[in-house]
């Protein structure tokens, strides 16, 4: 060989022979902590270089493992040649193996996230997956409302040991958050409503706008967004969990019927602890505008407390609680669909807990004006 | 240290709360060899294991790699010795939100130091040594069992460490399968020279890989017998050892 040309460096030397025969000398260690300097130094030294034939010689490799064959296989790819236009030369026993494990013509694999799919297709598989989510839940609520049957029917199938625990969990470890959050929205109305009500002399009535906003809506849509974030995604996520580590299919093959086994006593002790807290919320509220009323306004307590039970009705009570039910439903089935829906792995977990809390207060708030829509035809 | 010990247990003891789960443990594994520690369910194999890699601290006891003292080196040096080894979960572990190609080139990306374009090349080259070339772009959940135990073995071997830990490799897996994975085990050792240390109750698996072997036991709660494994089956004294490579229950 002749050598004519040949810059050199720790990692290789380069030679070309007239014949257009391109050499590269590797020495010392061609392997993982060497490979990224040596692939970045061979790619500058051989830019613009379009030999006919590559030889490689490994005669000075002290130790070669696959990232080291990779270098040379990137080497072949980058000079646009193939394997049969490459010649290895003073190769070891060692070498070859290492170098059996490449497979030269092979395309390289994607690493990156996979690829988004066109409109059309997008639109088509939304679609599907959309009327799939439909047709199980409705596959969801009727096998709901055959359990509450079979409960109805056989009333020693319902795991109340089990809603006593989801009421606890549900209703009793919420009360110091369902309490301050709504002692603190009670001073709040109060404060703000006083702002303009003074202007007109009529403090009192800050009484009945706390009480009237707290006990037919706030209260009962204040509590559910919080059961909804607290419990509704515990729910999805226990559920999710369960689902992925096969667990429900075990209760299934054992001859229980899932949502007996899981989604009732949920549902049952939403629909128990949610009006509680609710009514818990409205007294905290209320509690929260007496301050305001008797340390802004100068109110008296008793004139307080007397202006608010003035102003509401047993009609405004039983009509949030009646919301907080229907809310509580929305909430725990909300929670137990999304956990039977879930698939894949832990992502799948989160998806499910972030879905139904997503999902239960859009629910919550469209729910809120039917309501609202019904009582103005009241 | 012997010169050719790459890891080397001293006196381990593992305690949960006021449970002694593991006692006295000692041995050492050699440059190249593929170590086996066998022992029925419950006797601590997976416990010893993730001692041995540094995901826990012993209550007593020190575990070297490659002197470095794992539960005590500073964190440089520790994580140099994460480096070293490569490990292979139970249950596989790979991450659930990216695809197999994605969790082989984690760390590859992180520590190998090669340019983006050349980190396909190597995902390319680890997925087609454990056979799963064609999967590169599927997740986790799209895999069987078997895929997964190949895909987690690929990110174990990413780095190309010089210490491998296969925590039960072949457990769950049809007899074809493990089999291929014990093949695989036997050629990434003697190929790239890669010592190995298999945490595993499966005897085919283990008479088909295993140079030594020790075997813990639940009620001692340490190490009742060391050796080749033929040994282990054939010529050991004690009588629980031999049923176990033999595969006989003890006497009604």
């Amino acid at each position: 060989m002749n050598p004519v040309s040949g810059p050199q460096n720790a990692y290789f030397d380069i030679r070309e022979d007239a014949e257009g025969t391109l050499t590269v000398f590797f020495r010392g260690n061609l392997d993982m902590p060497n490979a990224g300097t040596c692939l970045r130094r061979l790619s500058k030294a051989l830019k613009a270089r379009t030999p006919q034939r590559l030889a490689v010689d490994l005669g000075r490799v002290t130790r070669m493992d696959d990232y080291g064959a990779m270098v040379i296989m990137r080497l072949v790819h980058q000079l646009g040649l193939t394997r049969d236009r490459l010649e290895l030369k003073n190769t070891s026993e060692d070498h070859r193996k290492t170098l059996s494990l490449i497979d030269f013509g092979q395309p390289e694999c994607d690493i990156g996230p996979r690829k988004s799919q066109n409109f059309i297709v997008q639109l088509g598989e939304s679609t599907i997956s959309a009327l799939r989510g439909a047709a199980f839940f409705t596959e969801f609520i009727g096998a709901m409302v055959y359990s509450a049957l079979r409960v109805a029917k056989r009333p020693g199938s319902f795991r109340i040991n089990d809603a006593i625990v989801h009421m606890k969990t549900t209703g009793v470890d919420a009360l110091p958050v369902v309490g301050l959050i709504s002692l603190l929205l009670g001073l709040i109305i109060a404060f703000m409503s006083s702002l303009q009500l003074s202007q007109f002399g009529a403090n009192l009535y800050v009484a009945s706008l706390v009480g009237l906003a707290m006990v037919s809506e706030l209260g009962p849509i204040m509590t559910a967004i919080i059961v909804s974030g607290r419990s509704g995604s515990a729910y999805a996520a226990e559920i999710s969990t369960m689902k992925i580590t096969e667990e429900i299919d075990a209760l299934s093959v054992m001859g229980f019927d899932p949502n007996l086994f899981l989604v009732m006593p949920r549902m049952i002790a939403a629909m128990v602890v949610v009006p509680l807290l609710t009514v818990f919320a409205s007294l905290f509220a209320i509690a929260g505008g007496l301050v305001i009323g008797v340390t802004v306004l100068n109110l008296s307590p008793d004139a307080y407390i007397g202006q608010t039970i003035d102003s509401l009705t047993l009609f405004e009570l039983m009509w949030g609680l009646s919301k907080s039910v229907i809310f509580a439903i929305i909430i725990a089935l909300t929670g137990c669909l999304r956990g039977f829906q879930a698939r894949g792995g832990a992502s799948a977990v989160g998806n499910a807990a972030t879905s139904a809390v997503v999902t239960s207060i859009f629910l919550i708030i469209l729910f809120d004006s039917i309501f609202a829509v019904i009582r103005s035809f009241w | 240290m012997n010169a050719k010990d790459v890891v080397r247990v001293e006196n381990l003891g593992v305690a949960y709360q006021h449970e002694v789960v593991l006692k006295d443990i000692s041995f050492s594994v050699r440059e190249n060899e593929i170590f086996i520690i066998v022992g029925g369910s419950g006797s601590g194999k997976t416990t010893l294991m993730r001692h041995m890699v540094g995901l826990e601290i012993p209550a007593a006891g020190r575990v070297y790699i490659r002197e470095t003292d794992i539960a005590d080196a500073p964190e440089e040096r520790f994580y140099r010795s994460l480096k070293q080894i490569g490990v292979l979960f139970q249950g596989s572990a790979l991450l659930g939100s990216m695809t197999v190609a994605e969790n082989v080139a984690l760390p590859i990306t992180e520590y190998a130091n090669l340019p983006e374009s050349a980190v396909a090349s190597i995902v390319q080259i680890k997925l087609s040594m454990v056979g799963l070339e064609c999967y590169a772009n599927h997740l986790p959940s799209e895999i069987s069992g078997g895929m997964k135990k190949r895909a987690g073995l690929a990110r174990a071997l990413a780095l190309n460490p010089d210490i491998l830990f296969l925590d039960e490799p072949s457990a769950g897996l049809d007899p074809v399968t493990a089999a291929e994975i014990d093949n695989l085990i036997l050629h990434i050792n003697q190929s790239l020279g890669t010592t190995i240390i298999i945490v595993t109750h499966d005897l085919d698996s283990i008479f088909a890989l295993g140079q030594r072997a020790i075997m813990l036991d639940k009620s001692s709660k340490g190490i009742i017998a060391h050796g080749t494994p033929d040994n282990l089956r054939n010529h050991d004294p004690n009588p629980v050892v031999r049923r176990f490579f033999s595969r006989k229950p003890p006497a009604a």
